[in-house]
């Protein structure tokens, strides 16, 4: 009897210990040290410091040198990254984080909680282009310890625990960015973070070169020796550069969206659309609201029934996009709701519609002359004006696009509010009250801020449901207050939600756990690897 | 002789330096008739932003000022040799131009330099027979460089060249992370610069050749070149020592004014091949509304434009004795 239940034990440690191998063997087989990642970083940015911009390529390039508190699964749920747990209050009014110990800046200093505090306080309340309206309610960042940052709140700020990943809000060294103006500081160009890639050279107009951080706290990783951003601003180079092998991964829509599948159908390139939903791009048209056309629902309801979205899609967009119901993306699963008014693809009924506004065609059967500005920093923007163009004037409508730069675009919309139809794509963001709150609500019209409440759309009941959302912090209540928008958001119509773009990275199939995470080709990369 | 040449050379700096005021000057005020700034672009690439961040980038620009107080805060600093900070690249406008400015040279001395040679020879050969079948021949492909896309020209070349012969890099100046010798860094950067040199120079080398063709015929149908061959002087001579240094003298015109406008005229090229030149750099500017990069970037070409005539006002002296310098 004994000697059996030895036996059995001993069987169980081998089988164990067999287990255990098996793990260490595949975790081995996951990650392949070594090698050298040439990623496409367009266009060029002005320096790599998100914590100061928050302009896509930066977002790119800082994650690659810091780290945030947290990172996301492809679900949005937080993982950890410097902070190993948290805890909220019920009220949502108190978040704490316990930090990872032996974390360590590329130049040696330790990360603590006094950096945490400094970062948010000193930085991304004063200075990230959206850090005054997202921490709003932060009041102070408490360090009882050194491990230890407590995020106190005057009121609710749920989103929060959604911006915290390292391209939105990277934790910075305090002793490299204190006492100075963070804005002009020398690490902007030349990042000193904790994240798995140090910083080793910048050659403008040419590449960025990145080398392994072999002290990082995720021992074993990062796999990767180099990685190499590159700037090449041309789009037909960078589609040369994968095909032949000499660029490895380059998005959103690294190439004309019209090469796309031809890429995707080489052997070794492959087409990847995860790791977009913290960015949830969508296509919006916008009415500026001022105009007296546009004062008439019937109007705005007709130009929704002259739009076919999926031809859209198909036509313009390859298919790099779909027709959308609301202005929250069906990418957002926790916010978005498919019951609301739909406005299908119905040119009579728009007709029907311009009639009874008292738009009726005229002798050269045009019912009305409209401007339409696409956003012009976008080849497929433009496209798109195109499309909606051809689409208006089947009903009657003459919309004539403009040409101009985007600083000219810029202005236009939102700081001279000269404009009727505004054509542009923008993030829904990981949450509605940072990235969709700000272009319905009356307060956020701001002149001279790109992508603000630029329709200057103004309604105090969207206000109230809008202010409600930001400080409830019960998932169920909150999730209805979104519902209420969105249904609110469709009938007003100060924006008619075109489609739901999905951004495409194209990759080298040597290129390995890109997508594994929820931020894609925004992640850290610590955990990417090439294959020999 | 000597006395004469620093007379001319003082007065032709003394107009120099009203020159480049003026132009710095009209530079300014063109630039800023340009809707929208740097603020508006880097808050737009933010995607996001709320008015004190853009007030707050303006006031750190200085673009928060009327334009004359602007304008002369410009005019004072370029007085003291300072061509101010780049905005967007946070970095001195003149360390930028500097950084660009050896790739920009070296594209262009390569390019022009072929371009000039080759432009030579095929057009003093067309010269010789025309009408011939080499004539023709050499006449229809440089209307075809000359008549060709550049951008289509160097993605064409790429295509071939590199994808399909797998022979050059498609971009970039040198291998990125190779720790090379001096020696094997110039054969990379060579092996860099050879498809964009030659894209570039096949346009040029088009112009040339025509010019040089034109040019050879209206000197060789001169009296002198007759009374030349009527001494006796063997074919060879006359061509290169009579009618050869007579018809140059346009071509050096054509290539003083390329030399010019090379420094931002490459800039297709730049782009296609991601050569790190001073053309992309000024065109991004341009959509960036980099006004101080831009602006250094016009006064540091109008300065070489400057010299250059110079050069060529002087060159054409040592050329044809019959030109004097007033």
């Amino acid at each position: 009897m004994r000697s059996l239940k030895s036996v059995c034990t001993t069987l169980a440690m081998v089988l164990m210990a067999a287990a255990a191998l098996i793990a260490i063997g595949s975790a081995g087989a996951q990650g392949r040290r070594g090698g050298t990642l040439n990623f496409i970083l367009k266009p060029e940015p002005p320096h790599l410091q998100g914590a100061l911009s928050t302009a896509d390529p930066i977002w790119q390039a800082t994650s690659k040198f810091h780290n945030g508190l947290l990172n996301y699964d492809p679900n949005l749920n937080p993982v950890p990254e410097l902070a190993e747990s948290w805890q909220v209050s019920p009220d949502n009014r108190t978040m704490t984080f316990k930090l990872r110990r032996g974390v360590k800046f590329h130049d040696g200093h330790d990360f603590t909680s006094a950096d945490v505090k400094f970062t948010m306080e000193e930085v991304i309340k004063k200075y990230h282009p959206r850090g005054r309206t997202v921490f709003a309610k932060l009041e102070e960042v408490q360090t009882p310890d050194p491990y230890t940052a407590t995020f106190k709140f005057s009121a609710p700020s749920p989103y929060v625990m959604f911006v915290l990943n390292a391209s939105e809000t990277p934790m910075l060294p305090k002793h490299v960015y204190g006492g100075s103006d963070p804005r002009n500081n020398p690490a902007n160009s030349a990042p000193i973070g904790t994240g798995p890639f140090r910083f080793m050279k910048w050659e403008k107009g040419q590449f960025i070169l990145a080398e392994r951080n072999e002290k990082y706290w995720d021992a074993g990783k990062p796999y990767l020796d180099k990685l190499i951003f590159r700037i090449v601003p041309d789009a037909s180079a960078r589609a040369v550069g994968l095909e032949s092998g000499d660029l490895d991964v380059g998005g959103p829509w690294p190439v004309p969206i019209a090469d796309q599948a031809r890429l995707g159908g080489l052997a070794h390139l492959a087409l990847e659309t995860r790791g977009y939903t913290m960015v949830s791009a969508m296509l919006y048209l916008e009415f500026n609201m001022r105009d007296p056309i546009f004062k008439d629902l019937k109007v705005r309801r007709a130009l929704a029934h002259a739009i076919n979205p999926a031809q859209f899609a198909a036509v313009v967009w390859f298919g790099s996009a779909a027709p959308a119901t609301g202005p929250i993306s069906d990418k957002l699963t926790r916010f978005y709701s498919p019951s609301v008014p739909r406005y299908e693809y119905a040119p009579k009924k728009a007709e029907a519609l311009l009639d009874e506004a008292g738009f009726k065609r005229g002798a050269d059967g045009v019912r009305m002359r409209l401007s339409l500005d696409a956003a012009p920093y976008d080849e497929n923007y433009l496209r798109s004006g195109e499309f909606v163009r051809e689409q208006l004037r089947q009903v009657g409508i003459d919309a004539s696009m403009r040409s101009q730069d985007a600083p000219t675009y810029f202005r236009r919309i939102w700081t001279a509010n000269e404009f009727q139809l505004n054509l542009y794509g923008i993030s829904n963001t990981p949450d509605p009250t940072i990235g969709v709150q700000r272009l319905y609500w009356s307060k956020n019209i701001i002149s001279g801020a790109p992508f603000t409440n630029g329709s200057g759309y103004a309604n105090p009941q969207m206000d109230r449901i809008l202010e409600a959302a930001q400080v409830e912090s019960d998932p169920q209540k909150r999730k209805k207050l979104w519902d209420e928008f969105q249904q609110f958001a469709m009938t007003e119509l100060p924006i008619i939600p075109l489609l739901r773009l999905d951004m495409v990275t194209i990759m080298n199939k040597r290129v390995k756990n890109l997508a594994a995470g929820g931020l894609g080709i925004y992640d850290t990369f610590a955990d990417v690897y090439v294959e020999r | 002789m000597r006395p004469r040449l620093g007379r001319f050379l003082v007065w032709r700096l003394a107009q120099a330096v009203v020159t480049v005021a003026c132009i710095a000057t009209l530079n300014f005020l063109l630039l800023h008739l340009a809707p929208g700034d740097v603020v508006d672009v880097l808050a737009g690439e933010a995607g996001a932003a709320d008015a004190r961040y853009v007030a707050d980038l303006r006031e750190k620009f200085g673009l928060d000022q009327p334009i004359a107080v602007q304008l002369g805060r410009y005019l004072w600093s370029l007085g003291r040799l300072d061509l101010g900070h780049s905005f967007r690249h946070e970095m001195p406008v003149f360390q930028l131009i500097l950084q660009r400015l050896s790739p920009t040279l070296l594209l262009m001395v390569a390019s022009l330099g072929t371009a000039f040679v080759g432009g030579l020879v095929l057009g003093v050969t067309a010269s010789r027979r025309a009408r011939s079948l080499a004539d023709n021949v050499i006449s229809v492909l440089a209307l075809l460089a000359y008549a060709t896309p550049l951008f289509w020209l160097g993605l064409m070349l790429i295509v071939l060249v590199t994808l399909k012969l797998g022979l050059l890099p498609a971009g970039g100046m040198y291998t990125i992370g190779a720790n090379q010798n001096p020696v094997a860094y110039a054969l990379d950067v060579l092996r860099h610069l050879i498809l964009p040199a030659t894209t570039l120079a096949l346009f040029y080398m088009a112009t040339y050749t025509r010019l040089m063709r034109a040019s050879m015929l209206e000197v060789l149908g001169s009296d002198y070149v007759r009374t030349a061959h009527a001494k006796g002087l063997s074919a060879r001579r006359v061509l290169y020592g009579h009618a050869l240094r007579n018809a140059i003298l346009p071509m050096v015109t054509v290539l003083g004014v390329q030399v010019g406008s090379l420094l931002g005229g490459a800039v297709v090229v730049e782009v296609v091949f991601a050569w790190p030149g001073l053309g992309r750099l000024a065109f991004e500017a341009i959509f960036q509304r980099d006004i101080n990069l831009l602006l250094g970037i016009l006064l540091f070409s109008s300065c070489l434009v400057i010299v250059v005539n110079l050069a060529v006002d002087l060159l054409y002296t040592r050329l044809d004795p019959r030109i004097a310098l007033e």
